[in-house]
């Protein structure tokens, strides 16, 4: 049996008392043991800053596994549940506090998934910011791309963590992915 | 809504932009069942015009954590959260509705124990929201933002007040046919979903550029909820359903066996 799916809709201007919650940035507290920022800024094909966007990340934690423990609405300061969600601010800037997830399959470069959700935005997209290192290279979706529309799923390390800039539009347009088409079948 | 605004009289007409929606679809590219999506470029929606990407989107194949999805439960939710009629001093005014349906994958399997929310407008067609300038009143016993889990059929339930239509600066006397926002999750990550459920028979639907950016009429068809005599309760409140098919899932051996 195949269900015709649901199609999406934008966020628009007025989720921030629908979706928006205490701690929703905050994977581990900021500060803590091994925490760092996962930041950068959300821009229009305009390159203007996009006040009004909803970022979510869901990732692995750094040893590459998988978790399956529930509060990301209520943390508990506690349990990491991989799982964040952030608005931009008036500058377009969003900034989590979280872990360094560690790769979920051998040979492969670890990355946070990522949402992005807009007013203007009809639809959500999916993106992934790619921790660089050795397997950057090797990665054959990264090698499938051309150079210069790699770099844009790449996170730059900085002092705090990671920087990684959402650009909707334009000549370094993010790489936005889809993945229907292919039955996903475990392995 | 953070644009400058633009005198009324200097915004498109409703006129100019249904005769946009009408030409983009006759657009091939917008025809048949590739548009189960809406069109990420859709010009009649204006604030869309900078804000869609350019190239198409890459399809690539789900990795381990995306064929995860953060899971949820009674500790996040409070079951009192799937009713956005109490909590305050006052009933809200308006009609009290139950909106109720279940949450299924692209294999018709329930989606179970997985966050629902839900946002929306007052029946003035007012949000409780700094952005929102339309002069309708605020209701002191209504916020509209409620949370909920499905159960293991995929069930989920909500009692709120029917949303009003508000008006929004698109265009001239451009104005939202009457919607409640969702946001839900599957088993899979990739199955992430945000879109509005509309109610039946509102004569702005056919008005509406983001209604009407999904060019497929079956699809964007889905989003409209039915009126559902078993739902409404007597002497309560009149009842909603919608189901939300969520794509794709992840194939369990026993249907890779199905499927060939
Ligand atoms: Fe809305």
């Amino acid at each position: 049996m195949r269900l015709a799916p649901t199609p999406g809709q934008t966020v628009g201007p007025f989720f921030h008392y629908g979706l928006p919650y205490d701690g929703d940035r905050n994977l581990v507290p900021p500060g803590s043991t091994g925490s760092i920022a996962l930041h950068g800024v959300v821009l229009d094909g305009a390159g203007v800053a996009v006040p009004d966007a909803l970022i979510e990340v869901w990732q692995a934690r750094p040893d590459g596994t998988v978790s399956r423990e529930a509060g990301s609405i209520r943390r508990d300061g506690w349990a990491f549940t991989g799982f964040g969600r952030t608005s931009t601010g008036r500058d377009g800037r969003y900034v989590f506090s979280t872990l360094e997830p560690g790769p979920t399959e051998p040979a492969r470069p670890a990355f946070w998934a990522i949402t992005v959700f807009a007013r203007g935005l009809l639809d959500g997209l999916f993106t992934r910011a790619y921790i660089p290192g050795p397997d950057i290279d090797i990665d054959p979706f990264l090698a499938s791309l051309p150079h210069e529309r790699r770099a844009t799923m790449l996170a730059q390390p900085g002092d705090r963590g990671y920087r990684f800039d959402i650009r909707l539009q334009g000549q370094d347009e993010t790489v936005f992915l889809r993945f229907d088409g292919s039955e996903r079948r475990r392995p | 809504m953070s644009s400058v605004p633009v005198p009324a009289s200097r915004l498109p007409t409703q006129t100019a932009i249904s005769a946009e929606i009408a030409t983009l679809h006759q657009d091939p590219r917008c025809a048949g069942a590739a548009q189960q999506r809406p069109r990420l470029d859709f010009a009649p929606y204006r604030s869309s015009l900078t804000r869609h990407p350019t190239k198409d989107l890459h399809h690539v194949d789900p990795e381990t954590i995306e064929r995860a999805a953060p899971c949820f439960g009674h500790w996040d939710v409070d079951p009192l959260e799937a009713d956005l009629t109490i909590g305050h001093a006052g009933e809200p005014i308006g009609e009290r509705i139950i909106v109720t349906g279940r949450v299924l994958d692209g294999h018709g399997r329930p989606v179970q124990g997985q966050l629902v929310e839900v946002w929306q407008a007052n029946a003035g067609g007012r949000y409780v929201h700094q952005g929102d300038q339309h002069p309708a009143p605020l209701d002191p016993n209504f916020t509209g933002a409620g949370r909920t889990l499905t159960d293991d059929a995929g069930w989920y339930r909500f009692t709120t007040i029917k949303p009003g239509p508000y008006p929004w600066r698109n265009h001239n006397n451009a104005w939202r046919p009457a919607h409640v926002h969702f946001s839900l999750f599957g088993t899979d990550f990739t199955q992430r979903l945000v879109t509005q459920m509309y109610f039946p028979g509102d004569p702005l639907l056919a008005l509406d550029p983001i209604y009407q950016s999904i060019t497929d009429p079956e699809a964007r068809g889905r989003l409209v909820a039915t009126y559902d005599h078993d739902v409404t309760t007597h002497e309560w409140a009149t009842g909603y359903r919608w189901d939300v098919v969520l794509s794709g899932g992840t194939s369990t051996p026993l249907e890779q066996e199905d499927d060939q």
